[in-house]
């Protein structure tokens, strides 16, 4: 267990710039998230803490100890990669013992950790399999389970869920939630699904070209946006933009952005739009319309509001705490 | 006879005739072996009297017991022996140079990679045949006529088992090198643990082909041994024919060409379980 610190961390492939200086503090224990559309820089920024990248300048700090120049197998951590990355010839038991096998763990020992960690993720019956035996779930805790085995310092995660599908993503979500509970280790975690990142973060990193455009908890973030780009990237469906002329809201060149839930149609209001069409999804309706000038806007409405026919002609309308300018930079503004 | 019975499945005729066609096929291939054996197991008058006899005579045990044992210039046994440990040396040499030097291509980033790389592929263009007479100027200086290591090491360098693991290697996803990494894995511990085991199924094809490569060198031992007892069993079998007016022991010939065809049976056959083993064992 362990603090990791990045200062000013960044990474140029040649001579492109990909990450261009990071800063967080993690504290010990942490489920942290970093989160952003691929491309943004986020799996590089995991790899350079795991030791697989080299750090082009910046530290990287585990536990207050530089580890910028330190092999990955001596920075105490344990990585679990998106497509599993178990060796295909051994057991699943001979997956889970490999790292201490090296790291001369005693037999006994060897023993005593990996039945632990099979009970944990309820692989006992596996363990003389071999990965292709297993389904994509079952290869998805062998690999948690590598992990936990070691007792690393830190827990890495690169994109673990990404591979499953919908239902055992949330089941595996829940169950890597509650494992990081139990182990209390301070844990990386990258993905590119907002929906993840919210539900497991205890603060949530959000990267855009390179750059940590916001860390926060989750719901803070969410309701409290720094730049454009979170806004629109962290929330489904994303956040309304808004030309601010139109309604009044700031200087030339900045937006106001306005979650779905926070507008209501009616008669009268602030802008006047057209339903294009309405999606009715039980709990909730998501109606589609489309301003004067041709902008795009989403409203949630709860099942139990009329759904407007196609065609009509409503306003929109929104209470003026609910509305986030941001300026022309994309900075939040207001 | 039914129709549209799928494409796999035939019925009646069809399957009789496809069959028959194998069968003349089989027989057509393996006629002149069905000869050379027959050949092994009569006497000498019964092959120079025609008509050739078909079908085995009484003396298997005969020639077969003179040719492993005294053969004509050396011990067909002897000619055994070496020509085992060349194609073994060779097989299992080109292995783990391929092995190696594929290992070093794929995983490692250093200066002039790619070049080392084409050079080894350019070694292909030059076949033992090509650069035959410098080789055994140095083989020669090096004082390795007549010797195993003579037969065995100017032919052991490979470019197409390199070629071959470098494809094989460059399948495996990146992120089990970084797995093992993040183990504790050093290079060589991940390339003992992972990658070795993880190429068996090549492994075994290649010491397969390998085998038969260098079991069947005929130019190269021709050149490198003089003394018989040295010789290979395929380069052998042709020093056994007289020179001038002599008479040619047939029926020592021949058994020596039947031995000369074993080794490579036993080892495509055995192979071949090992081969399927490793095909239904390994990764999807």
């Amino acid at each position: 267990m362990a603090t990791v610190s990045l200062e000013n961390l960044k990474k140029s492939f040649g001579k492109t710039d990909v990450i261009h200086g990071v800063d967080i503090e993690i504290e010990d224990g942490e489920f942290i998230v970093i989160v952003g559309p691929s491309g943004c820089g986020k799996s590089t920024l995991l790899r350079m803490v795991a030791g697989l990248e080299t750090v082009t300048s910046g530290e990287v700090r585990i536990g207050g100890t530089r580890v910028n120049e330190v092999e990955p197998m001596d920075r105490d951590i344990a990585m679990v990669f998106q497509n599993y990355a178990l060796y295909p010839h051994m057991s699943v038991f001979d997956n889970m013992a490999y790292g201490l096998k090296i790291a001369k763990v005693p037999r006994a020992e060897i023993e005593a950790r990996v039945q632990t960690a099979a009970r944990m993720l309820q692989l006992e019956e596996y363990l003389k399999r071999r990965p292709r035996e297993l389904s994509g779930g079952q290869r998805q805790r062998v690999a948690m389970g590598r992990a936990i085995v070691r007792k690393p310092a830190v827990f890495l995660f690169d994109e673990p869920l990404s591979n499953l599908d919908a239902k055992l993503r949330v089941q595996m979500r829940l169950e890597i939630k509650a494992l990081q509970r139990e182990l209390g280790v301070t844990s990386l975690y990258v993905t590119h699904d907002q929906v993840e990142a919210m539900t497991l973060a205890d603060r949530m990193i959000v990267m855009h070209d390179g750059v940590a455009d916001q860390v926060g908890a989750p719901l803070e973030v969410y309701a409290n946006p720094q730049t454009a780009f979170v806004a629109g990237f962290i929330g489904s469906p994303p956040t309304n933009f808004l030309d601010a002329g139109r309604v009044g809201g700031g200087p030339a060149g900045a937006q106001v952005g306005i979650r779905p839930e926070h507008v209501r149609l009616g008669a009268t209001g602030k802008l006047a739009a057209t339903v294009a069409y309405a999606e009715a999804l039980g709990a909730e309706t998501l109606v589609h319309l489309r301003t004067e000038d041709g902008a795009a806007i989403t409203v949630r409405q709860d099942a139990g509001e009329p759904i407007p026919a196609e065609g009509a002609s409503l306003h929109l309308d929104w209470s003026p705490e609910h509305q986030m300018v941001f300026g022309a930079d994309g900075r939040r503004a207001g | 006879m039914a129709q549209h019975n799928g494409m796999v499945e035939k019925r009646g005729a069809g399957l009789w005739l496809t069959h028959l066609g194998l069968i003349i096929g089989v027989a057509f291939i393996f006629f002149p072996i069905w000869l050379a054996f027959v050949a092994s197991t009569v006497e000498q008058q019964d092959i120079v009297r025609p008509p050739m006899p078909l079908l085995p005579g009484d003396q298997f045990f005969e020639n077969y017991s003179r040719a492993l044992t005294s053969g004509v210039n050396a011990p067909v046994a002897r000619m055994l022996v070496n020509s085992g440990v060349m194609a073994l040396g060779i097989a299992l040499g080109k292995i783990v140079i391929s092995l190696l030097s594929a290992f070093a291509i794929v995983y490692f980033r250093f200066p002039l990679r790619k070049v080392f790389f084409w050079l080894i592929f350019l070694t292909l263009m030059l076949p033992v045949e090509v650069r035959i007479v410098p080789t055994y100027e140095v083989a020669a200086n090096f004082g390795m006529l007549n010797s195993y290591s003579g037969l065995i090491f100017p032919l052991i360098a490979s470019a197409t088992a390199t070629f071959l693991f470098r494809q094989f290697f460059m399948t495996v996803p990146d992120e089990l090198a970084e797995a093992a990494r993040v183990d504790g894995a050093r290079p060589m511990r991940f390339f003992l643990d992972i990658l070795l085991p993880m190429s068996r199924t090549n492994i075994a094809a290649l010491f397969v082909i390998l085998f038969i490569y260098g079991w069947n060198q005929y130019l190269w031992p021709l050149l490198i041994t003089t003394d018989p007892e040295m010789n290979t069993i395929v380069m052998g079998i042709k020093q056994m024919f007289p020179s001038g007016d002599d008479i040619a022991d047939w029926p020592v010939i021949m058994a020596t060409s039947i031995l000369a065809m074993v080794p490579p049976i036993i080892v495509v056959i055995g192979m071949q379980r090992l081969f399927i083993r490793g095909l239904v064992e390994s990764e999807k």
